[in-house]
């Protein structure tokens, strides 16, 4: 598998740390059900899943990448740092 | 038998090799299997459950049967295709799963008990009494049942692993390969073109045929001499790709240099055994032609009967006849070839028999129609064969049968992704589904064209469109003229009768096994396989496949299509693990750490101990210290007494700046670090999102935007990938950046009471109570070098941390033991800084293991009320703040024992031991010199309330059983007045 990073380019995925699905981060006190939610709830989707890996080995960056689950097809590769200041800009989701 | 003048490698030098002992000549370009053949040698190997004579079956990497062991001693390689081994001066080569030897072999017993040893006998006999399956049955069975052996010392054959990058990966050489990097290589494409065999052409090579009017090897020798010209082409031979993986990743298999003589290879010319590619291809074009399959009929598998295309392949290629009078038995045109190129070499033809009753003429030979062969005789080597057709039976002397069931398009690496092959009748074959892999276009025979000319055209055509999905023009050559002639067959799978009818020739799985499966219930292609172990041999089935599944579809009266295959998967042939794991073994299987003090602390006596990928100094002997704990002993009271030095280098260090460094600190840690000084430190705690202890360690403040933070060696990785995590993704607004210095600092501890008068002494700042107080920091300079300062401590002594750039290190270590030493003092390692420690009730990863809070750990009060953090909300659940959880405590032994162990559980005195009365676990044990017996940290159920308790521990593994007291975690100067004076 590989994964083309904004900074890096295509790289091998060994290079990369997985995290799991790109969820939006609740607020700091927010309350203990969205925080569970948060933590324990997930999608699973077989499909299209926005998600969340770091260039470990690489530049560093945390990257939301956009990966159908079925066929390991690569969508769309964006710096999270990137998505969520458009978020906070109202340009687009978090 | 060689036919002098026959064949491409005419004219080659003569080489000497040697077989099961016995000496023969080859020559240059032969195989070891053309090798055998031409000095009439066809009985190779045994099989595998039965221990049936067995021959040469087939011309490639997908020999079933010719599996030989070359080489000897360490280096010796079981299981190498005969087919693939090329013959060098010296080769040695013998064969294997036999005993005492090929002709005569004990275990052929299996054969005459073959009535008790059909599909599923393991499962059904060996179920009962179950102990025995593994100390009796499956040992039994498995030196019974076999292929070669390992040597049994290690290899120390060097193997290698590499990576390679091009615009278009071509896999296969032959017509529709050879085209496809042609019209890639002149549009100026970086082209990698792969052929597993070791010369390039395929099945051009093999085949009497004329392109451009030309001999079809000529064409060959041609277009690759134009692609040797081509700076973009890289030609790699004897190279298999055997897996295709996500975004254009494919596996390959590089055989370096098994065709070499061991004198020219490796050591001397530095030339690894084998080498593990990771190609990354943008685009690939799949031309990996066809195999052909073998006809299920009775004793089928003797040596000398072959496919068709192989005994044209060592005719037309290696100039050698596999025998003397020769027959055919075909159900398609394309083997007729096999019968017309025989004759054209002067090879007695001894029969040409084709199932189909309209099989097309010969011409120089007759065909005989609408028969079948029936059953075969002959031990160690074919002797007749039986003919039956609508008059009978009728037995023909032979000497060697070429069979062709038809051929199957290689598709196995279009399957890789899960994609299913989709039936085609007009072959009687499976052919790749379209846009299996993403990228990969499939040509040629592997695409189901089964002609010259059309491999040629789709050759081209594959690369064009392969190249045009990464926007580069290709334009396709002019089309040679090649033979276009019709490939028709009808097929046929099993010829019905009694007897064993072989389909898979290595794991000896007969008709009658697959009829079994299904009579069975085993209907189900997949239940089929593992029942039967159908394909499941080292070939994976590649011959036999096809026609089992067939067999299966004709058991339960469904068609081929809905049978369906089973699945293929990587590799597409064997792998060494040697290759995959190449410089992995050993040293190399991770790498190692070595701190800047560790020669010298080497000198210094140091024993050695493995943290992470770390190697710290245990301890440091000193003479007449014989064990580790007269060692240990010493340096906790030398850091107690005097002044004692460790390098703590190993502990992440993180450098943070920026003008929001504060606000994620703030975030990251349960308390505040925004209200911290310039130029203090102060211990912090830091939380998963889901509330348990993440990590701990001390951060110092160089500036108004600039930290230092520390965090555990163990987390050091952790911490900054989550450090990386909640500026990025949870906080994106901050305005602040981090720079790992692990490796940049050398760093020391120098701890005890004379600590700070050492201090003072070696660096140019004053160094007294009022300039570094307790957890302050600051810049100093030693011998002229800046450096840092941090007045903490681990210990719980008036202690420092001394750090400077870590090309210092080794001197500044030198330096400090050297001056500790003139005070009674020394270097001390990992085992007293641990007794020095759990004295103090300090935490480590042992008790940070991932199921504790901040309230287990007695540190709730680090969370600060007057903001949130990190892990804040869910800390504070119901159950993670329950008295009676396991919580940190002290343990001191009370039994005569006076013993204690780490991974120790605690029941109350009088209960049982079991699950259920578990109260909890220890963590860390030493012995505390300073106290004069051993201590320990465990967590208790609601331990805290239990202080004075007693309490039994029990260490089934270290056969540990003795009663201990309750403490306070803090055994030593619980006031603190030491590390503060």
């Amino acid at each position: 598998m590989r994964i083309a990073c904004p900074l890096c380019g295509a790289r091998d995925r060994r290079e990369f740390t997985y995290r799991g699905a790109a969820l939006p981060v609740p607020a700091l006190d927010a309350g203990a059900e969205a925080w569970s939610v948060h933590v324990h709830l997930r999608e699973n989707p077989a499909g299209p899943l926005e998600e969340l890996w770091q260039h470990e080995l690489g530049c560093g960056a945390w990257l939301k990448v956009r990966r159908d689950t079925v066929t390991h097809a690569m969508l769309g590769v964006v710096l999270a740092e990137d998505a969520g200041l458009a978020a906070r800009d109202g340009e687009g989701p978090a | 038998m060689r036919i002098s003048g026959k064949g491409l490698i005419s004219g080659g030098r003569r080489v000497n090799f040697s077989f099961n002992g016995v000496s023969y000549m080859g020559q240059e370009g032969d195989t070891l299997a053309s090798a055998l053949l031409a000095n009439g040698v066809h009985l190779v190997g045994r099989s595998f459950k039965y221990h049936r004579p067995r021959g040469i079956l087939t011309a490639g990497s997908e020999e079933p049967n010719a599996l030989v062991s070359v080489g000897k001693g360490a280096a010796q390689d079981p299981n190498i295709r005969a087919t693939q081994q090329e013959v060098f001066e010296g080769l040695v080569a013998r064969s294997q799963n036999c005993w005492p030897s090929v002709g005569h072999d004990v275990m052929a017993l299996n054969d005459l008990a073959a009535p008790f040893l059909g599909a599923g006998f393991y499962y059904k006999t060996f179920m009962w009494p179950a102990p025995l399956w593994e100390k009796l049955y499956e040992p039994v069975i498995r030196r019974a049942a076999g292929l070669g052996a390992l040597s049994g010392s290690a290899n120390t054959e060097p193997y290698e692993k590499a990576f390679a990058f091009c615009d278009l990966l071509v896999i296969g050489s032959g017509p529709a390969g050879l085209m496809a990097a042609l019209t890639a290589g002149r549009a100026g494409a970086d082209v990698i073109l792969a052929e597993d065999d070791s010369r390039m052409g395929g099945r051009l090579l093999a085949e009497m045929e004329e392109i451009d009017d030309k001999p079809a090897h000529v064409w060959v020798a041609e277009v690759l001499a134009e692609l040797a010209g081509l700076d973009n082409v890289r030609l790699m031979t004897r190279t298999a790709v055997t897996g295709a993986f996500d975004q254009g990743t494919y596996s390959a298999l590089e055989r370096v240099s098994h065709h070499l003589p061991p004198s020219q290879s490796l050591k001397t010319a530095h030339r690894p055994r084998e080498c593990f590619w990771r190609i990354a291809a943008r685009a690939t074009v799949l031309a990996a032609g066809a195999i052909e399959r073998p006809v299920a009929f009775r004793n089928n598998d003797r040596p000398g009967i072959m496919t068709a295309g192989a005994v044209r392949a060592y005719l037309n290629r290696w100039g050698v006849a596999p025998g003397e009078r020769i027959t055919l038995f075909a159900n398609n045109d394309d083997a007729h070839r096999t019968a017309r190129d025989l004759v054209a070499a002067g090879v007695h033809i001894a029969a040409v028999i084709d199932s189909r009753h309209d099989a097309p003429d010969g011409r120089d030979f007759s065909v005989i129609k609408g028969a079948v062969v029936c059953n075969t005789s002959g031990r160690k080597r074919l002797e007749t064969i039986t003919l039956r057709n609508v008059s009978g039976e009728e037995k023909i002397q032979t000497d060697c049968l070429a069979m062709s069931g038809g051929w199957n398009p290689s598709v196995h690496l279009t399957c890789h992704m899960n994609a299913r092959p989709v039936w085609n009748r007009d072959i009687a074959a499976f052919v790749p589904r379209a846009g299996a892999v993403p990228g990969m276009v499939v040509a040629g025979a592997a695409n189901g064209s089964l002609s010259t000319h059309a491999a040629l055209a789709e050759g081209a055509g594959a690369a064009v469109a392969a190249l045009g999905q990464l926007g580069i023009t290709a334009e396709a050559p002019a089309l040679p003229r090649a033979c276009d002639a019709p490939y028709r067959i009808s097929p046929l799978w099993a010829v019905p009768g009694k007897g064993r009818a072989w389909l898979d020739f290595q794991n000896d799985v007969t008709v009658k096994d697959v009829a079994q499966a299904a009579q069975e219930n085993f209907r189900s292609v997949e239940h089929m396989k593992r029942y039967t172990t159908q394909g499941m041999a080292t070939d994976q089935g590649k011959n036999s496949n096809v026609a089992a599944l067939a067999v299966l579809a004709d058991a339960t009266g469904r068609s081929i299509a809905e049978t369906g295959v089973t699945t293929f998967r990587p590799p597409f042939v064997p792998t060494t693990i040697a290759a995959m794991g190449a410089g992995a073994a050993g040293q190399g299987f991770k790498p190692q750490r070595y701190l800047t003090s560790h020669r010298t602390s080497l000198k210094r006596g140091a024993a050695n101990t493995e943290v992470g990928l770390w190697y710290r100094a245990s301890y440091f002997a000193k003479e007449g210290e014989t064990t580790w704990r007269q060692s240990c002993d010493r340096e906790v009271m030398m850091v107690r007494n005097a002044v004692g030095v460790c390098d703590v280098s190993t502990l992440g260090k993180i450098d943070i700046k920026g003008p929001d460094a504060a606000k994620l600190l703030d975030l990251i840690y349960t308390n505040l670090f925004s209200t911290l000084k310039i130029g203090r430190v102060r211990y912090g705690l830091m939380l998963r999102e889901d509330g348990f202890v993440m990590d701990d360690g001390t951060t110092a403040r160089l500036g108004q935007d600039h930290y230092v933070m520390t965090t555990t060696t163990a987390a050091a990785g952790q911490v900054m990938a989550h450090l990386e995590y909640l500026s990025q993704v949870a906080r994106p607004d901050l305005d602040v950046r981090f720079t790992s210095v692990t490796d940049q600092w050398a760093q020391f501890a120098v701890a005890g009471p004379k600590a700070r008068a050492l201090i003072d002494a070696l660096v140019a700042e004053e160094i007294n109570g009022e300039t570094y107080p307790f957890m302050a920091c600051g810049a100093i300079t030693v011998g002229g070098v800046a450096g840092r300062l941090f007045r903490i401590s681990f210990s719980g002594e008036h202690a420092y941390e001394i750090a400077v750039p870590a090309r210092y290190g080794e001197a500044l270590f030198d330096l400090l033991v050297t001056r500790a030493e003139a005070e009674g003092g020394g270097a001390y390692g990992m085992e007293a800084l641990n007794v020095l420690r759990i004295e103090k009730g300090f935490i480590t990863h042992a008790e940070i293991n991932g199921t504790v809070t901040a309230f287990d750990l007695g540190m709730q009060g680090m969370i600060s009320k007057k903001k949130s953090c990190w892990g804040k909300v869910l800390s504070e659940r119901d159950g993670l703040m329950d008295e009676d959880r396991m919580r940190l405590v002290g343990l001191k032994p009370k039994g005569a024992a006076q013993e204690l162990s780490a991974g120790a559980h605690l029941f109350e005195p009088d209960m049982t031991v079991e699950r259920v009365n578990d109260l909890g676990y220890v963590t860390s044990v030493g012995f505390s010199p300073t106290l004069g017996h051993m201590i320990g940290l465990a967590m208790l159920s609601a331990g805290p309330d239990r202080l004075g308790d007693t309490v039994r521990l029990v260490d089934h593994t270290r056969g540990v059983d003795t009663l201990c007291e309750v403490v306070d975690p803090v055994f030593f100067d619980p006031e603190g007045g030491r590390v503060r004076g």
